[in-house]
């Protein structure tokens, strides 16, 4: 098959690669970027394991061919902090217990991510229904829930409530 | 070396205090390691071609154009791969357990939509799936089996002809005229059938797997994402016929199980094969649409029950049917969980008799494998029938089981099934339920809404959980606590952790009963050839088994090093303690050594070792445990349905549980809540639908619905803390608990909501249709 040229900015560096019109970028990022923390969990666009920041947005990223992202600017579970700290929203999700076994976490991470930027200040109708894009079998939701209203409320053991993490800067 | 544990670590300091967890840096910032995140040199990518017929023979079956395709390096079909089948049984129900015939890929005929026919292994997962669509597939259909009621009798539609009957396996009626009696002379008789629906585990992460058969090393190296590791490496080895001991199973990070991955399935074979003929690595990672039509299905089941009751409201038999589909190729052996099913029907009450029989039967649909609580019928059953006949008595369903129910006083209590409860708490539990959700002020709210013409309900579900079952290849678990040379701690375990966090409890157990800061303790697991044998993670048994073994093995290398110390520093033992990796003399800090100093002295000044003692500053032990561990809870739950609609908002959850010493409180309520959401998924959203052709018609996840943050409400907790007698730690099993009690919970509180309307429920899923179906009937038959 065909094999087009694409770059993007992944985390803050650049990444170009040949690949099929047909691969995802879910699978660019996986494959090609070696950057496993996008998870599969649907291929259909449901579970929003696979969610990453393009150009500050939540996009699902099984959802998208990576040709599409050619020259977007991307930032994925791996880029939200620095190497080896956690971001508040990680922090968040960490005291309250809002993972088990992982699997799910990268996308809600990054989902909160761009629901906090948008709406700092949420109620827990609006976290509920902001987290409905996203599944989780393990939690049943409730530390999520108030991993989320943790940041929203400044208590994440970081210095600021809002995701100040270097996604957002690279999105900008 | 004593064996004997100490009744209470050294120092308390991690055992029962909210740890954060151990998993979580790594998780959290994309750092964990998942099957398809595993890649090896030379690895190719397979992909299935699938049955999508339930029931017919195979009259064509063209693999020709796949084979041709550029990329495919080989397309095998059951004539290629199913000869390199030995035995196939799983190490939990033994050798001598009825199984469905067994083979890797469909031979001659499809048995259900989904059924793996033919795999495709090529240079990319995009280049396997082309290649799956230019295999060319025949069929001549056959009216397929589809109820479980009607194919128990039936002899001549049967779904595996080789057997010639549908019945899977069986439990006959006894004859028990103690029974009998009972009900003939009861106050009141009540029959009713309950049913539940297929539901579908749905771990996120979805099955898949990582094999290489090395021709040259002669050698089986599987990546799995699974529960049990070592059963993994026992079933190929007999699959094979080679030795275990050319086998390696490792497992990373698994994205949740919850019964679906304890054991291997018929894709994992096909892949196994696949590698042993093409020597070369193989990776099958399941898409989500296999997941939902072809990985396995649960709960698919019925009971009749008939229920005796005296005078005075109080139980005195219960008879039950059960029926099962356990589908075409369920695991383990039949895939009936009747056997406990049976055996805790009569739960938290003083039901003194009970009659039951099973069918559990094959039909032409995806396989029956454990979920979270796979005996769960019995509460389904049971609570469900405790509120159908409390409204028939005029009881209110508390007051009905408050009359029935296991108290403190009654204990030891021996359940008709010989079962003895030494350590339950099903009064307690349910009063602090009551309590919590202020089941008075309720009914009263509940009082004033059905005057505006709104429907409240209340529902109570109450059950014991026979957690940790110590029965065969779980009746004993297995840890190494090594103290290495610089004085830190290795924990190696056969558990097979997948979201239990277990990486932080059982460093928790370690750092207590040695006396070690918990991040001086890694834990390892999930690799054959480094951890010991063992049955892995499920079946809520790691608190009590995996906990028991690394506890007893913690407390070994503890007195050890207390050993060595007392003759290093010529101290008595019992005037020494150990906190912090320091032990030191008992009020005198300042004599003192370090765990790094006594394993310097351990491994290099072996002349200072006591006399005879052998070198090394480490041990292995294997707790073996009792036959169950009780633990118990009751939930209640409160919901409004919206007539008009059907739909079903959940006001309130409320639990309350006995899981006896609670390891880490945090991890506790996040099991309890994972479980509370997949019943209550089960309950309104979940249902795998086969139409009258065996076709599945819920193949993505928009319309098989996982409830979502949305539709949950907010879970609230209470505990009794009973410790358990019967282990050291008092720990109880707990896992499953939140799937079990949880789906009655919300159907009596659905079907208390509709009484007034004269309304029974005695089926689910209750999503809206359901509902809405219900009151309209109710409105039909009162006009
Ligand atoms: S994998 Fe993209 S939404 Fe599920
Ligand atoms: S933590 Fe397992 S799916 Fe969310």
């Amino acid at each position: 098959m065909n094999e087009v040229p694409v770059t993007v900015t992944v985390n803050d560096e650049r990444y170009r690669a040949f690949v099929e019109p047909r691969k995802t970028l879910a699978d660019f990022l996986r494959e090609d970027c070696v950057l496993t923390g996008t998870h599969l969990g649907c291929e259909h666009g449901v579970c929003g394991a696979c969610t990453v920041l393009i150009d500050g947005d939540a996009v699902r990223s099984c959802l998208m061919f990576a040709v599409q992202a050619d020259g977007a600017e991307v930032v994925t579970i791996e880029g939200l902090a620095p190497p080896g700290e956690l971001g508040p929203v990680q922090e968040a999700f960490r005291e309250e217990h809002g993972l088990q076994c992982g699997f799910c976490t990268p996308g809600f991470v990054v989902s909160v991510h761009a629901f906090l930027a948008a709406n700092p200040r949420p109620s827990r109708t609006e976290i509920r229904e902001a987290l409905s894009g996203n599944l989780c079998r393990c939690t049943g939701y409730q530390g999520i829930v108030r991993a989320v209203e943790r940041v929203a409320a400044g208590i994440a053991g970081a210095p600021t409530a809002a995701p100040t993490a270097t996604g957002d800067e690279a999105a900008s | 070396m004593s064996t004997a544990a100490p009744a209470t670590p050294t120092a308390a300091r991690f055992i029962g205090t909210s740890v954060k967890r151990r998993e979580d840096r790594r998780m959290l910032t994309g750092h964990g390691h998942y099957i398809d995140d595993v890649v090896v040199p030379g690895l190719l990518h397979a992909a299935f071609v699938r049955s999508d017929l339930a029931r017919g023979r195979i009259t064509r079956l063209d693999v020709e154009a796949a084979r041709e395709l550029e990329g495919v390096r080989a397309v095998y079909t059951a004539a290629d791969l199913n000869g390199g089948q030995h035995e196939y049984w799983q190490t939990m129900v033994g050798r001598d357990a009825p199984y469905p015939p067994f083979r890797a890929l469909a031979d001659g005929d499809v048995r259900y939509v989904g059924e793996p026919i033919a795999i495709v292994v090529a240079d990319t997962r995009y280049i396997a799936e082309d290649g799956c669509e230019l295999v060319e597939v025949d069929y001549d259909p056959l009216p397929p089996v589809l109820d479980p009621h009607v194919a128990a009798d039936d002899t001549e539609q049967v779904v595996h002809p080789e057997l010639g009957t549908n019945v899977a396996s069986e439990i006959p009626a006894m004859p028990n005229p103690d029974l009998e009696a009972a009900f003939a002379s009861a106050a009141h008789v009540f029959e009713e059938t309950i049913s539940q629906h297929r539901h579908l585990q749905v771990p996120m992460e979805t099955r898949g797997l990582v094999a290489h058969w090395d021709p040259g090393a002669r050698t089986l190296r599987i990546w799995a994402s699974t529960q049990s590791p070592h059963e993994y490496r026992a079933f190929f080895a007999r699959y094979l016929a080679i030795p275990e001991n050319c086998i390696r199973v490792t497992m990373d990070d698994v994205g949740g199980g919850f019964g679906q991955k304890v054991f291997a399935m018929r894709e994992d074979m096909t892949v196994v094969l696949a590698t042993r003929k093409l020597g070369r690595p193989i990776k099958w990672i399941e898409d989500r649409r296999e997941n939902l039509v072809a990985a396995s299905s649960a709960r698919a089941e019925d009971v009749r029950v008939r229920m005796a009751v005296d005078a005075e409201g109080r139980i005195q038999a219960v008879d039950v049917e059960h029926t099962e589909d356990v589908g075409s190729y369920p695991v383990p052996g039949p895939g009936s969980s009747a056997a406990f099913t049976a055996m805790m029907f009569t739960g938290p009450y003083k039901i003194p008799r009970l009659g039951f029989r099973n069918r559990a039967v094959f039909t032409n649909t995806n396989g029956r494998a454990p979920y979270r609580g796979p005996w769960m019928m019995e509460t389904v059953g049971r609570e469900i029938m405790m509120d159908l006949v409390a409204r028939e008595l005029g009881l209110d369903p508390a007051e009905f089981r408050l009359r029935n129910i296991v108290r403190s006083e009654d204990l030891p209590f021996t359940t008709p099934t010989m079962m003895v409860y030494d350590s339950v708490t099903p009064h307690e539990t349910l009063l602090q339920a009551v309590d919590l959700v202020d089941y008075e002020a309720f009914r009263a709210e509940q009082e004033r809404a059905r005057a505006e013409g709104r429907y409240l309900g209340i529902g109570i579900s109450v059950y014991v959980e026979p957690s940790s079952m110590g029965f065969g290849l779980m009746s004993q678990e297995v840890a190494t606590v090594r103290v290495d040379s610089s004085g830190k701690v290795q924990l190696i375990m056969g558990t097979a952790s997948h979201g239990q966090s277990l990486e932080t409890t059982m460093a928790q157990i370690v750092a207590d009963h040695l006396g070690v800061d918990i991040d001086d303790v890694v834990f390892i697991q999930g690799d054959t050839d480094i951890a010991p044998y063992n049955a892995g993670t499920g079946g809520s048994r790691s608190a009590v088994y995996s906990g028991g073994a690394a506890r007893e093995a913690s407390v070994r290398v503890h007195e050890k090093a207390i050993e060595i110390v007392a003759h290093a520093m010529e101290a008595a033992p019992e005037d020494l303690e150990i906190d912090g990796g320091v032990i030191s003399v008992r009020g005198t800090p300042s004599r003192s050594m370090t765990l790094r100093e006594v394993a310097e002295l351990a491994y290099v000044g072996t002349d200072s070792l006591p006399p005879g003692m052998e070198p090394g500053l480490e041990a292995t032990a294997r707790y073996k445990g009792p036959r169950f561990t009780w633990s118990n809870a009751a939930h209640i739950c409160t919901v409004e349905v919206d007539v008009a609609t059907g739909h079903v908002t959940i006001l309130r959850y409320v639990v309350s549980e006995d899981c006896g010493v609670m390891i880490n409180p945090m991890v506790v309520d996040g099991q309890i809540d994972g479980g509370v959401v997949q019943g209550i998924g089960g309950v309104l959203y979940e249902h795998m639908i086969y139409d009258d052709n065996g076709n599945p018609l819920t193949t993505t996840f928009l319309d098989y619905l996982v409830p979502t943050a949305a539709e949950v409400p907010d879970i609230e907790h209470g505990h009794i803390e009973t410790p358990a007698p019967g282990n050291p730690g008092g720990y109880k099993g707990m896992g499953e608990g939140g799937a079990i009690g949880s789906p009655p919970a919300v159907v009596n509180a659905v079907a208390d909501a509709l009484a007034p309307l004269g309304i029974r429920v005695t089926n689910q899923p209750l999503g809206p249709n359901d509902v809405f179906a219900l009151v309209e009937a109710a409105r039909a038959a009162t006009t």
